[in-house]
């Protein structure tokens, strides 16, 4: 079992993952100048939880801002859910963009394209 | 030095805010937490605010890894050095940043810059996703993306400027509206 909690700073969102529960959540800002690092443990974790994941995986993203540098590790994250999925495994993903963002709900749109998964769109109030 | 004249041209030229140094992870944070709270202030709509703030972290992250060049000649100083102003006008931001880069990168840099440039709006959406599934990315995560963004987010051209400083050196500047 693995068990990742990371709090949020200003410019890193908070993840919390359990590979027991099948459940993650990404929340918050990312704007790290170090995105590759950043994201390295958790893709590791997901990696090794691809290989025997928890049926279904919940996945809840709510990012209010990132940078275009953790734009390509959100799309790792999103890639190993897809690998989970392609096995026949259910995979929700929740992404979850503010009420006046259209740009955050066209990004995810495109997540989906590029990854070929549904996501379920939700509005939602940042706290 | 004469701190009135800089008093006033910045105050005729609206800047809210210059810097000339060098550009650290921790001097990223103090002015994006600035900016943030002047446009708190202001009360700008959460739109342009959103926009304002992620173009500025593109723009000054570019100069952040630009610096993170190693380089072992003796100029080794001057790329050092950066520079940026962000302004206010009646209804639109901009962002005004100038580094030296070496004189072999300035073919690279133009022509993904005139390539973004050549494109519509909605070609440069395309273009973005395109790179984000497909490009290689770099250690430091750009992977060139952060150009594309930049006009995915304006939705004006990249407006740029390379002045010869010396056989090895020219100076970028780049000229970024927002509203």
């Amino acid at each position: 079992m693995e068990v990742i909690t990371l709090e949020s700073t200003p410019k890193t969102p908070s993840i919390k993952f359990d590979s027991k529960e099948g459940k993650l959540q990404i929340k918050g800002r990312s704007i790290p100048e170090n995105s590759v690092e950043f994201y390295k443990p958790l893709l590791e974790s997901l990696g090794r939880y691809a290989s025997s994941p928890t049926n279904p995986t919940q996945v809840d993203i709510q990012l209010e801002y990132f940078n275009t540098a953790s734009s390509k590790c959100i799309l790792d994250v999103l890639r190993t859910l897809e690998t989970i999925h392609s096995k026949g495994n259910k995979v929700v993903i929740n992404w979850f963009y503010e009420e006046d963002d259209e740009d955050m709900r066209e990004v995810g749109e495109d997540y989906q394209a590029i990854v070929n998964m549904t996501f379920n769109m939700q509005q939602a109030e940042l706290d | 030095m004469d701190i009135q004249y800089f008093y006033d041209k910045m105050d005729r030229n609206n800047i809210l805010l210059s810097y000339k140094g060098d550009i650290t992870s921790e001097l990223l944070t103090s002015i994006l937490d600035i900016i943030e709270s002047k446009m708190d202030t202001l009360q700008e709509k959460p739109q342009l605010r959103k926009k304002v703030y992620i173009v500025l972290v593109e723009l000054l992250q570019n100069l952040y890894h630009h610096m993170d060049t190693p380089s072992m000649d003796e100029n080794a100083e001057i790329t050092k050095k950066a520079i940026f102003l962000i302004g206010k006008e009646e209804n639109h931001y901009k962002v005004i940043t100038g580094n030296y880069i070496k004189n072999d990168t300035v073919p690279v840099l133009k022509k993904k810059m005139d390539e973004i440039n050549a494109l519509s709006p909605d070609e440069v959406k395309e273009h973005y996703k395109r790179i984000l599934s497909n490009g290689q990315m770099s250690d430091k995560g750009g992977g060139g993306l952060g150009m594309i963004d930049i006009a995915r987010r304006t939705g004006k051209p990249l407006l740029y400027e390379f002045v010869p400083v010396d056989g090895s050196f020219s100076f970028f500047t780049l000229n970024v509206v927002i509203e």
